[in-house]
């Protein structure tokens, strides 16, 4: 295991929470990201997950070290999964680990904002009729109307 | 050469993961110049290219041995 890697396997958040946990830390958040079935009234049958592995794992590792930066006393470990992941599959663990709770919640809040905005991952909506890149543009089939 | 990347739905569109450029050395800007008009719809606008693992600058100069990546907007999480 990586503080920061993508991985291909199903993620076991517990061993990022064992990596994070030591003897200061007062407050352990766990965020699971997770597949979700309907999005604005869309069925998802599956989502297929890919990333810049070399560079994503890099952009994690920053993230991690803006975090220990911005909430000293803050330790980090983040994992994406990539590949075809179905319903409730989790695509992302962020666990932190804390002296105080309070930055905990906020650290780890932090991490899930900045990975969709610099991590170079991309998740395809697989449909029961159809399938879409997500990014900027975004087309649900059966409003035919751009939405983000 | 420089070698370049394709992901998601740029990947799909080149039709391959990455290829090499014959090229000594280029700016951001024109590779994505060269994009758009070998891939048409390719939508350099909206697209970031990374030189090295790291975002670049449209003026930023690509060189031979670099290997980049054309970033269409991230999705994870």
């Amino acid at each position: 295991m990586k503080p920061f890697e993508v991985v291909e396997a199903p993620i076991d958040p517990q061993v990022y929470c064992d990596y994070v946990l030591h003897a200061g830390a007062g407050a352990v958040t766990l965020f699971t990201g997770h597949v979700r079935e309907w999005t604005h009234g869309v069925r998802t049958v599956y989502l297929a997950y890919e990333a810049y592995v070399p560079m994503a794992e890099k952009k994690l590792a920053e993230i991690g070290a803006e975090i220990e930066t911005k909430w000293p006393g803050v330790k980090v470990a983040i994992a994406h999964r990539i590949g075809e992941l179905h319903i409730s599959d989790i695509a992302v663990v962020i666990a932190v680990s804390s002296p105080h709770r309070k930055a905990a919640y906020e650290a780890n809040e932090y991490a899930i904002e900045r990975i969709k905005e610099v991590v170079p991952i991309w998740k395809k909506e697989v449909w029961e009729d159809g399938e879409e890149w997500l990014g900027a543009q975004k087309k649900y089939p059966e409003k035919g109307v751009d939405s983000v | 050469m420089i070698r370049v990347q394709y992901f998601a739905r740029l990947r799909e569109l080149a039709g391959k993961g990455q290829e090499m450029l014959d090229r000594e050395q280029m700016t951001v800007q024109e590779l994505l110049d060269w994009a758009e008009e070998t891939y048409p719809g390719f939508g350099k606008d909206d697209i970031q290219v990374a030189v090295n693992e790291e975002y670049a600058l449209p003026e930023d100069v690509i060189r031979s041995g670099d290997e980049c990546a054309f970033i269409p907007p991230v999705s994870g999480g």
